[in-house]
């Protein structure tokens, strides 16, 4: 067929269409004017996904080849060939179709949600330019490439987060952010540092060609204490892949991105920038496969993210923030997954997740809209009455996060909690009762939402329940096509990614990490026979399953049955109430011991680890630190000329004592 | 007989005091530019001491250039003092002091 | 005798030495209150003065005066590169002297002293020409700080400048009798030969010692950069600056001169000295910076910090590694005279927009020139695939080679906590409200040279190869 003949030119419009679309809405957005902007930043990422859809086809139905080639050199220094170059496997080329697809659903919804806004135009040139910086990234086939999406993708995220900002211009805000993603950034340009001096080259198939010959180099850091290189490599990329996924304790900067825009926290939580570790991790993964230290050290992030985020996620009254704690504890299952080797799990997951947490955005987004901006939760109740195409999404994006059997997220979930119980690492076991009791949280915090916004009592005032109505088309139909894979996806795709050879030769799996291969030995056949073997199983061992009907059970008591209820019988019927209060004790016992105790669990961790220690002590304590070293040393510029002098002089004596040893 | 030493250490010891008159001085600018007369008289010093003693001529020659580079460039630092003194109407040290941190 | 030879080799020197004297002269005639005389003819100087350098060129490196004057390889491209930004400078500076109001002759005239001091100071192979270029050039430069005589600031920093700056003399002059005194000679190359041969004296760290000082106060070396803040910021813009840009090329050449000609055999004693002050001036120039609020000296921080890096190159005592400070100096003076540049544009008569705080919102007045400023940020801060990120990748290159791989991971965490205040430039101009939306008055000359002067960041910074290459050239044929 002639249109696969000239692949790179394909992939070059993939990433540069969305580049363009953002250049065009960008600087002439004045002169093409709204619906221009609109329309030229859609066609462009539309363009992308279509092609990347082709690039698909191609690579999995067609016979076509990995494509791994430079396009563009741009200088060589010695070893070192800065050059702009794609690697087209399966690994990007799923990613590639999902950020495309996410991304061009969000571009859709945008048009309806920010309607009124004064920099419309603006908006749609950064949220194209995120598309193309996160192309960069997946498709690179270096890594410094790979660290120019990177630092692009976090420096866009900026801009966008930035999008509303109109609080008062502190010299000192956004540097918690800041800060934090520099120490990401810090980690992972060591780490690409510390590759390119051991292996004299950036291009990821030869340092994966080098890197078993590589596998038992120790460096010595500091003393004489001798650490495994890879080791040493793979903490320090990984310690970028927790900055920019958001884990423990790295994931501060996150509620900062709730400032923004939904669509942008859509954008950024469900397709793009989080899934960056992820996806490089599981890129990396024969660097990783090589070292057990690296991998249980993600195992212990990752368990401790995917537990107590979900943990934080029970006691915030913001939707938006309940979803983005969310996120993070979704972040957490995936990180799992890489740390037990599952790395097509964590894939898979990725992949379902994209399409569901982006639903649930989209949704909460649109209550937002219908609300006037009122993002506490506490202030809903009883929407399904009004925004039933809303509702019912928002339930399949609720049921396909908790893994709800049939739903993509079953799939997915089911595969990692699986993974790590097969794994042999020393820390899985950790994992394994961390990810298991994140399910039963999981649900809670998702139908703790799902219940407080669309059902129970109508708490909004009443202006806004007179103007009380659906959402425009333009932003139910992104949520009607979002809830469509989010249904069916992961059963389509379960066989072929979690066991197949989906991935084959793009993810590398040492041999006695293969826990995937043990798992899927008992899983054949076709797509749908391996999706009933999936749903037999979770019924046969229905510990997972149980978890999550019993956390959703629990929101139910909680937040549609106890308040209501007890009020009635009250009045009505005092015999029975009475017979029922004993029966309700169990319930509050329920409450008190078994949620309650997660709520209050929750809140502890909130405010002692998150709130005191981590954004309080770690960040806000260095960006003040830093803040207060500043303004402390900038005092020894005193301005008076006899101090200037003395600081030469004593520079001159410093230099006398350190150099001029011999003369006296 | 004086030796090199003897020169270079009177040397030394005027670029000493040039350096403490700097800084310890806190009230007037001529007093620092007195000093930095002398910081440039005790490097004529050395050089002289070490031209004649190498018997080499250069020496001397470079005393020449830097006792007419010191003339102009005192003849700029007192200009930099009258439109100081014309605007602020003070030639102290310590009120120098607009700019900091 | 001095042959015709001779007098070739110092031609662009002669030249624009004739022609500043003229220039002086015709100026004290004119009448026209926008000096167009004057300042058309200076710009007129500097592009003939280029011209000649270039057209001069020597083939291989000559020596003229008894080997008191050099021109090599690196002198033209370093000549080349002042009298460039020189030519934008003055450009940048008209504008400035024209709205403000006080437009004088004087300034292009003690400019051109100034481009000679720093044209001397290239080619200088001997002590006493390094000394003489480098006070023809100070000199100047104290006169067209205080040359605003209405502005307090202004004759605060120039005091200051003087005092520090003849204080730094004064110590770079003794540490030259010292090294005069044990080699006996005041020409670079035979002190570095009788060095060689006579093995080590501690009089000769004594005097590099002293000679360092000197070296650090030009280039704004912690501890000995006290004064760039304060003339950065007391300076009326335009000569801030003139001096933050091409004095740093000629600042550069001394260092290269004196250290890497005349004193190559202690490379291991001037290499540590160079270590602290880089890793000092780095630390300090990025931690102060962040609690600025005036632009001005917010850049003088930076400048500090930059020739932190700028030293990485050349303590790593190799012609690549000069050659990689040497690209840095010359993209540095670029993205220095833009910012500077910047801050001239938004100003107007009466107002200079040197608070940080002016440059909100000015991606709503002006969505073209914030983006310039965009760049000259991204650049400053190293982004890449601006021309800065270049800079800072072959110095950091250089120095891992030469195996100092924990300096160049404390350069890189520094440079992660300067880029801070970059960022906080930018926004302030794309995420705050503007508190005026005073159109921008500028002529078209400017507005042309300023967006040639960003875009040239841009696309330097995609092709990088050529200038490169030329560092590259000119320094290993030196070495």
């Amino acid at each position: 067929m002639d249109l696969f003949e000239n692949m790179e030119d394909i992939y070059l419009a993939i990433v540069l269409a969305p580049l363009l679309g953002s250049v065009i809405a960008g600087l002439f957005g004045k002169l093409i004017g709204r619906s221009g902007a609109h329309w030229v930043a859609i066609a462009g990422v539309g363009v992308s996904f279509v092609l990347s859809l082709l690039a698909y086809y191609h690579l999995f139905y067609n016979g076509g080849e990995v494509y791994n080639a430079a396009v563009y050199t741009w200088l060589n220094s010695g070893d070192l060939h800065f050059e702009i170059g794609f690697l087209i496997d399966q690994l990007s080329v799923t990613m590639m179709v999902v950020v495309t697809f996410v991304s061009w659903i969000i571009h859709i919804y945008t048009i309806g949600y920010m309607v009124d806004d004064p920099g419309y135009q603006r908006f749609f040139s950064y949220i194209s330019l995120f598309t193309f910086a996160m192309l960069m990234l997946v498709m690179s086939n270096n890594f410094l490439q790979l660290f120019f999406g990177w630092e692009a993708v976090g420096l866009v995220s900026y801009l966008l987060i930035g999008f509303w900002y109109k609080r008062e211009p502190a010299i000192f805000a956004n540097l918690k952010a800041f800060l934090v993603n520099r120490v990401g950034d810090f980690g992972f340009l060591l780490g690409v540092a510390a590759v390119f001096m051991h292996f004299h080259s950036m291009d990821y198939i030869e340092v994966f060609e080098q890197a078993p010959a590589l596998a038992s180099v120790t460096v010595n850091i500091w003393g004489d204490e001798s650490w495994s290189l890879m080791s040493v490599i793979c903490i320090c990329l990984f310690i970028g892949a927790m900055g920019k996924s958001a884990q423990v304790p790295l994931h501060v900067w996150l509620p900062d991105s709730m400032e923004g825009p939904t669509p942008i926290s859509a954008l950024i939580h469900a397709a793009t920038m989080v899934t960056a570790g992820i996806f490089m991790v599981s890129r990396m993964s024969p660097l990783f496969e090589l070292s057990e230290t690296a991998l249980n050290f993600i195992l212990i992030i990752g368990a401790t993210t995917a537990f107590f985020m979900g943990l934080l996620a029970l006691v915030q009254n913001d939707i938006k923030r309940v979803i983005a704690y969310s996120t993070l504890s979704q972040l957490g299952y995936m990180t799992v997954a890489l740390g037990a080797s599952a790395y097509a799990a964590a894939m898979f997951h990725l992949v379902t997740h994209a399409f569901f947490k982006a639903l649930l955005f989209l949704a909460a987004g649109a209550v937002i809209i219908a609300m006037h901006h009122q993002q506490d939760m506490r202030k809903y109740g009883g929407l399904y009455r009004y925004m039933p195409i809303t509702w019912i999404t928002c339930l399949v994006g609720s049921i396909a996060l908790i893994g709800f059997p049939g739903t993509s997220g079953f799939y997915s979930k089911d595969a990692i909690i699986e993974a790590v119980h097969l794994s042999t690492l020393p820390a899985a076991g950790y994992a394994y009762v961390a990810v298991l009791s994140g399910v039963f949280i999981t649900a809670l915090y998702s139908f703790r939402l799902f219940f407080m916004t669309f059902h129970g009592q109508e708490k909004m005032d009443k202006q806004t329940w007179e103007h009380l109505h659906e959402c425009p088309r333009v932003v139910t139909i992104p949520l009607l096509i979002l809830a469509i894979p989010s249904l069916i996806i992961g059963a389509w795709f379960a066989g072929p990614m979690l066991f197949g050879d989906h991935f084959a030769g793009a993810i590398h799996v040492a041999e006695g990490h293969a826990v995937l291969l043990e798992l899927g030995s008992h899983y054949h056949g076709e797509w749908y026979q391996i999706a009933w073997q999936f749903f037999v199983h979770a019924i046969s061992h229905p510990t997972v399953i149980l978890l999550a009907f019993s956390g959703v059970f629990t929101a139910w008591l909680l937040y549609i049955k106890f308040p209501t209820v007890p009020e009635k019988f009250a009045n009505n019927l005092s015999m029975i109430h009475r017979l029922l209060v004993n029966k309700y004790g169990f319930d509050d016992f329920y409450q008190k011991v078994f949620a309650g105790g997660a709520k209050g669990i929750g809140r502890l961790f909130w405010q002692m680890g998150d709130v005191k220690l981590i954004d309080g002590l770690m960040v806000n304590g260095s960006a003040l630190s830093v803040r207060w070293f500043s303004g402390k040393i900038r005092q020894i510029q005193s301005g008076y000329l006899y101090h200037y002098a003395f600081a030469m002089i004593v520079g001159l004596l410093l230099f006398l004592a350190v150099f001029v040893h011999k003369l006296i | 007989m004086i030796t090199l030493s003897n020169v270079l250490v009177l040397a030394a010891l005027l670029f000493c005091i040039s350096v403490a008159g700097i800084f310890l001085n806190r009230k007037n600018i001529l007093i620092i530019l007195m000093c930095i007369e002398l910081m440039l008289l005790s490097v004529n010093m050395n050089f002289i001491a070490f031209s004649y003693f190498l018997g080499d001529i250069n020496g001397q020659i470079f005393v020449f250039f830097i006792l007419t580079v010191a003339a102009a460039e005192s003849a700029i630092g007192l200009a930099i003092l009258v439109v100081l003194f014309r605007n602020r109407n003070t030639i102290n040290v310590d009120d120098l002091k607009s700019m900091e941190g | 005798m001095i042959s015709k030879a001779e007098i070739l080799i110092l031609m662009p020197e002669i030249f624009i030495l004739t022609l500043a004297c003229l220039i002086l002269i015709v100026d004290t005639f004119s009448q026209d209150p926008l000096r167009r005389v004057t300042y058309y003819l200076s710009q007129l100087t500097l592009v003939l003065t280029a011209v000649l350098v270039i057209g001069f060129s020597p083939e291989q490196t000559v020596y003229a005066f008894g080997n008191s004057f050099i021109s090599d390889g690196m002198s033209v491209v370093l000549k080349t590169g002042v009298f460039v930004i020189s030519f934008f400078a003055f450009l940048y500076s008209h504008e400035y002297l024209k709205e403000h109001g006080w437009l004088k002759g004087e300034y292009f005239v003690l400019g051109l002293f100034a481009i000679l001091g720093m044209m001397i100071l290239i080619s200088a192979y001997s002590l006493l020409t390094v000394y003489l270029g480098l006070e023809l050039l100070s000199l100047s430069l104290y006169a067209m700080i205080a040359m605003h005589r209405e502005s307090t600031t202004a004759s605060e920093a120039a005091m200051k400048f003087f005092v520090l700056g003849a204080i730094a003399s004064g110590m770079l002059l003794y540490g030259m009798s010292m090294i005069y005194g044990v080699t006996g000679s005041l020409e670079l190359g035979t002190i570095a030969t009788n060095i060689e041969s006579n093995g080590d004296n501690p009089l000769l760290v004594f005097g590099l010692v002293f000679i360092m000082v000197g070296i650090a106060f030009k280039l704004g070396a912690v501890p000995f950069h006290m004064w760039i803040p304060d003339v950065y910021q007391g300076s009326p813009t335009c000569v801030t600056l003139f001096i933050a840009s091409a004095p740093k090329l000629a600042a550069f050449a001394m260092a290269m001169r004196l250290l890497v000609d005349g004193l190559q055999p202690l490379l291991n004693d001037w290499q540590g000295m160079l270590i602290i002050l880089s890793i000092l001036s780095m630390a300090t120039g990025n931690i102060i910076a962040i609690s600025q609020t005036n632009i001005k000296r917010m850049l003088a921080y930076s400048t500090i910090a930059h020739v932190g890096f700028l030293l990485l190159g050349l303590l790593s005592g190799t012609p690549s590694g000069y050659a990689g400070s040497m690209f840095y100096i010359i993209t540095y003076a670029l993205m220095s005279m833009g910012a500077f540049g910047m801050i001239i544009l938004l100003g107007r008569k009466g107002f200079e927009a040197d608070e940080l705080a002016h440059f909100k919102g000015l991606s709503e007045r002006s969505p073209w020139f914030a983006f310039i400023m965009l760049i000259l940020m991204f650049s400053m801060a190293g982004v890449p695939p601006f021309l800065g990120f270049w800079g800072k990748w072959f110095v950091l290159k250089e120095v891992v080679d030469a195996g100092f791989v924990w300096l160049a991971a404390t350069a890189v965490f520094f440079s992660i906590i300067g880029a801070y205040y970059y960022i906080r430039v930018i926004k302030f101009m794309y995420f705050d409200k503007a508190d005026s939306m005073t159109a921008i008055k500028a002529s078209k000359q400017m507005r042309f040279a300023l967006s040639v002067n960003g875009l040239a960041l841009l696309i330097l910074g995609l092709m990088p190869g050529a200038l490169l290459a030329i560092c590259v050239s000119v320094l290993s044929i030196a070495a």
